[in-house]
């Protein structure tokens, strides 16, 4: 390999690895903030229930 | 009774997949691409004369995605119009987000390898990239058109109207290289297959694959946040 290629292997492989943390890092972000979406929308319903019923 | 096609459809699908099972596969299949892309397929062995060959892998592979997210908007936004689908609307747009992305990295690959290849950046006597930028402007004046409309079931049907009519414009764009009579832009896919085996075709399917699976993450990771988006609206209007 020349040092040319290196340099687009280097230049391509740090391209990629950003684009790959970010796009694992927004994902598990995206299933926490999911989850905890899930679970507010839980207790308002659990709440609106309770307050109909008494 | 459920359906035998239902029951398969269900268990296979894919949006069943969790969004770090498919940014992890995403990681993997990238990484094995620049590998058999960098230091298993041969360098040399083809379009020598076009020079700087690795680009060519990702080139390519990143414009038939851009094409698959053109036509998966399309496909969106037919369910739209046709079966009233009401998570059409969203999903043909964020398909169309995600074409977008994927056309500026075809523009930017392809102008780069150019000016290696040929010594410009663009050529305006060629087709297949002038017809490529008319596709890419088409969707891009389609956020205009999605934006000028207030938010409500006429922007959702103007929306899907024009993304239909926009995939007329890829078998166009698909096939003006096939039939221009000369062109500089190299032909790697002819009606008698690609130009290339051995390992370079194992090297451009994975890069293919790759790309496509790339897309598809970030396309659920879109929609995925717009939709918590629209979760969170929902609820604030109840606790208000």
């Amino acid at each position: 390999m020349t040092s040319a290629e290196k340099y687009v292997t280097a230049a391509y492989c740090v391209v990629f690895a950003v684009v790959l943390v970010y796009v694992l890092l927004i994902a598990m972000k995206l299933g926490r903030l999911d989850r905890e979406v899930t679970e507010l929308e839980r207790r308002v319903e659990s709440d609106s229930q309770d307050s109909a019923d008494g | 009774m459920t359906a035998p096609g239902a029951t398969i459809g269900s268990v296979f699908s894919l949006r069943r997949i969790p969004l770090v099972a498919l940014a992890l596969a995403s990681v993997v299949l990238v990484t094995t691409a620049l590998i058999f892309v960098f230091y298993v397929a041969p360098n040399d062995a083809f379009m020598v004369n076009q020079g700087f060959t690795q680009i060519f892998y990702f080139h390519i592979s990143i414009a038939f995605t851009a094409y698959a997210c053109f036509a998966c908007g399309a496909w969106k936004a037919l369910r739209h119009l046709w079966k009233r689908d009401p998570r059409a609307d969203l999903e043909s747009y964020v398909c169309v987000h995600q074409g977008i992305i994927f056309g500026v990295m075809v523009l930017v690959t392809g102008s780069i390898w150019a000016k290696y290849a040929w010594g410009y950046w663009w050529v305006w006597g060629e087709d297949e990239l002038v017809l490529f930028l008319v596709l890419f402007l088409f969707y891009c004046a389609y956020f205009m058109l999605r934006f000028s409309v207030d938010s409500g079931p006429q922007r959702a049907n103007l929306s899907a109207v024009y993304a239909v009519f926009g995939v007329v414009l890829i078998p166009v764009s698909f096939a003006a290289i096939r039939l221009a009579k000369e062109v500089i832009h190299p032909r790697v896919f002819t009606l008698q297959g690609p130009n290339f085996g051995g390992w370079i075709l194992v090297a451009y399917l994975l890069a293919q694959v790759a790309m496509l699976v790339l897309a598809y993450t970030l396309y659920r990771i879109e929609l995925a946040g717009k939709r918590l988006d629209l979760r969170l609206r929902d609820l604030r209007e109840v606790l208000a």
